[in-house]
């Protein structure tokens, strides 16, 4: 066969190539979203706006306006694919989406509490964060105490127990909080937005979702041998049950920042990791970055045609799921490559 | 290398099997024969030290196996699962390259001597041709010598098979069977220990085995093959009369009665007949 000489061991990696391009179409499109908006910007202003020169007022709608939002889009498109990916490999499932475990219900309670009790945008946005980890934490702590032999399982009928438990609790809040003021608030942030988003706003989150992307990039190979389930990855030699632990401490922490951030937005973290795993195959050493790109890429597209394609912005949310869920379908259709 | 004694096996609180001594050396394949639902799984997880043992201790080249971590005991044992299908398209020669995992850092990836090392065990294998191919779409043959090329990869003196040829054709099943057979005898190295289980006492007779005959819970016989393995024997753990033969080339086999078992299986065997 001639293949299995030393001289060809190291494997061809076409998931290098695929990250370059991404990158630098992600250049592209940040670029392009910078340029686009009610005030149009032409390459030129863009460019010397960039370096701090040229025209005034295209400097402050560049610097102030569209660089955050843009910024924001990145990030938690980045953030949530990333934290998919990791959530699939994990529980072995590729319908898993970053909120199995509650850490959206919980960020959407905290942060419905937080605009009932009419706190600032900041708090609003911790008590957001706060929410999320907590109901990961609840499953985490619970799907200790219970004796089961499928540990996997366990967490996720938890994170439906959790989940469930949050939008019981977010529902009564909604039936208490002020119709004319609130609750618009309340169902716009439960459809996630950036539409008011400063650079004050993203400052927090990202190092928040930098060190949670941390431990995943170094246990990217053991993430991979958790993929073969619980059993074989410790019989390969991996102390299964403290390495997920860390792992979805990391996801956790990554999903909630953004969530607190930019609202629930969902579909991202479920769909873009398929795209990424078509790319440059199902190893996650390839798989997480990539699927941090193409979700940067997807959001920041998602984000400009909300704040561009009507008068008013249109709920991320919305979006996500008009474009996703059909998407998700011509998936199924096309057959299991790329899933299983 | 591997020994246990008085162990007690089970789930949870209710042991399903007690009193068990298991001992195995290099160069020996021991290969675990018992009725559905006799203990087998779980005895070799309680083996591996991935399910705690009720009673009794597992002793791994001298040191009690709960004192060693995943990573020690996965750089001396090897687990074969049954051939399964991941939920994601790996190509073959990642699933073997994981069984390099025990010997690399918690934050490293596979070296270039990993990959070697796995290219090398699917080479002799005669699998090198599947190297690129998605491990999910593979037949069910296929799937199975990957997995026995990963347990190579992980380079053990110890390889655990939970019912390697169950889902296998016949051809493959063969193939296998001489693939374990040369694990274990391999000249030089010293030989590797192999425990199987089977469902086909035959290949216990094939492989010229070491036999632990298990029935409810307990060992009814250890021994060599041809000593444990008598018409007495497996008639009482299979319940049904069996008769060992020898073949004019001198391999032993196993025939069961089809006319004289159980009142409803004789039935149903008559009408297939």
């Amino acid at each position: 066969m001639g293949r299995g000489t030393t001289a060809d061991v190291s494997l061809p990696r076409p998931g290098l190539t695929w990250t370059g391009m991404l990158a630098l179409v992600l250049v592209a499109l940040a670029f392009g979203a910078v340029m686009i908006g009610p005030y149009g910007l032409t390459p030129g202003q863009v460019f010397s706006a960039l370096l701090g020169q040229g025209d005034r007022q295209a400097q402050i709608v560049v610097w102030n306006i569209r660089l955050p939002r843009v910024g924001a889009a990145l990030l938690v498109g980045a953030a949530l694919a990333a934290a998919g990916a990791t959530y699939q490999a994990l529980f072995r499932n590729p319908l898993v989406s970053p909120d199995i475990l509650g850490v959206s219900a919980g960020a959407g309670l905290g942060a419905v509490a937080g605009i009932f009790l009419s706190l600032p945008v900041a708090a609003i946005q911790a008590s957001a964060f706060v929410g999320g980890m907590a109901a990961v934490g609840v499953v985490m702590l619970v799907g200790a105490m219970v004796r089961h032999t499928d540990r996997t399982l366990t967490l996720v009928l938890l994170g439906v127990v959790v989940g469930a438990l949050a939008g019981a609790a977010t529902s009564l809040l909604k039936v208490m909080a002020d119709p004319y003021d609130q609750l618009p608030a309340i169902t716009f942030w439960l459809l996630g937005s950036l539409a008011s988003i400063t650079t004050r706003d993203i400052l927090p989150a990202l190092p928040m979702v930098l060190v949670g992307l941390l431990p995943l990039a170094l246990l990217r190979w053991r993430i991979n041998v958790l993929s073969l389930g619980d059993e074989e990855a410790r019989a390969l030699g991996i102390e299964a049950g403290r390495t997920r632990l860390v792992v979805i401490a990391a996801a956790t922490l990554i999903t909630a920042s953004v969530t607190a951030l930019a609202g629930v937005v969902g579909w991202v973290g479920l769909v873009i990791p398929h795209i990424a795993r078509m790319l440059v195959g199902p190893g996650f050493g390839r798989l997480l970055p990539a699927s941090a790109l193409i979700g940067a890429g997807y959001l920041l597209v998602v984000d400009t045609l909300a704040r561009t394609i009507a008068a008013v912005e249109v709920p991320l949310g919305v979006l996500t799921a008009v474009i996703g869920a059909p998407f998700l379908v011509w998936l199924l259709a096309r057959g299991r490559r790329g899933w299983s | 290398m591997l020994e246990a004694r008085g162990l007690s096996i089970g789930h949870g609180r209710i042991p399903i099997g007690a009193g068990l001594d298991v001992a195995i050396q290099p160069g020996e394949i021991l290969c675990l024969l018992g009725p559905n639902g006799c203990g087998k799984t779980t005895l070799f997880r309680t083996l591996m030290g991935l399910l705690p043992a009720l009673d009794g201790t597992v002793l791994l080249g001298g040191k009690p196996i709960t004192a060693q971590t995943r990573a020690e005991i996965a750089r001396v044992i090897a687990y074969v699962p049954q051939a399964h299908a991941p939920p994601f398209p790996f190509e073959a020669q990642e699933v073997v390259l994981m069984g390099r995992t025990a010997r690399l850092g918690a934050f490293a990836q596979p070296s270039a001597s990993d990959r070697a090392a796995a290219r090398a065990a699917m080479d002799r294998l005669g699998i090198g041709e599947l190297a690129r191919r998605d491990y999910s779409r593979l037949s069910g043959g296929q799937r199975q010598l990957v997995l026995i090329a990963r347990a190579l990869a992980q380079d053990t003196q110890l390889i655990v098979m939970d019912e390697p040829t169950a889902s296998l054709d016949f051809g493959n099943q063969a193939q296998v069977l001489a693939q374990i057979e040369t694990l274990a005898r391999e000249a030089g190295t010293g030989g590797r220990g192999v425990i199987l289980s089977t469902h086909d006492p035959d290949q216990a007779f094939a492989l010229n085995a070491r036999v632990l005959l298990m029935s409810r819970g307990g060992v009814l016989a250890d021994g060599a093959a041809a000593e444990v393995l008598t018409d007495t024997t497996l008639s009482a753990v299979y319940d049904l009369p069996v008769t060992v033969e020898t073949t004019p080339s001198g391999r032993r086999v196993c025939l069961p009665s089809l006319r004289q078992s159980a009142p409803t299986m004789t039935s149903d065997a008559l009408t297939m007949a």
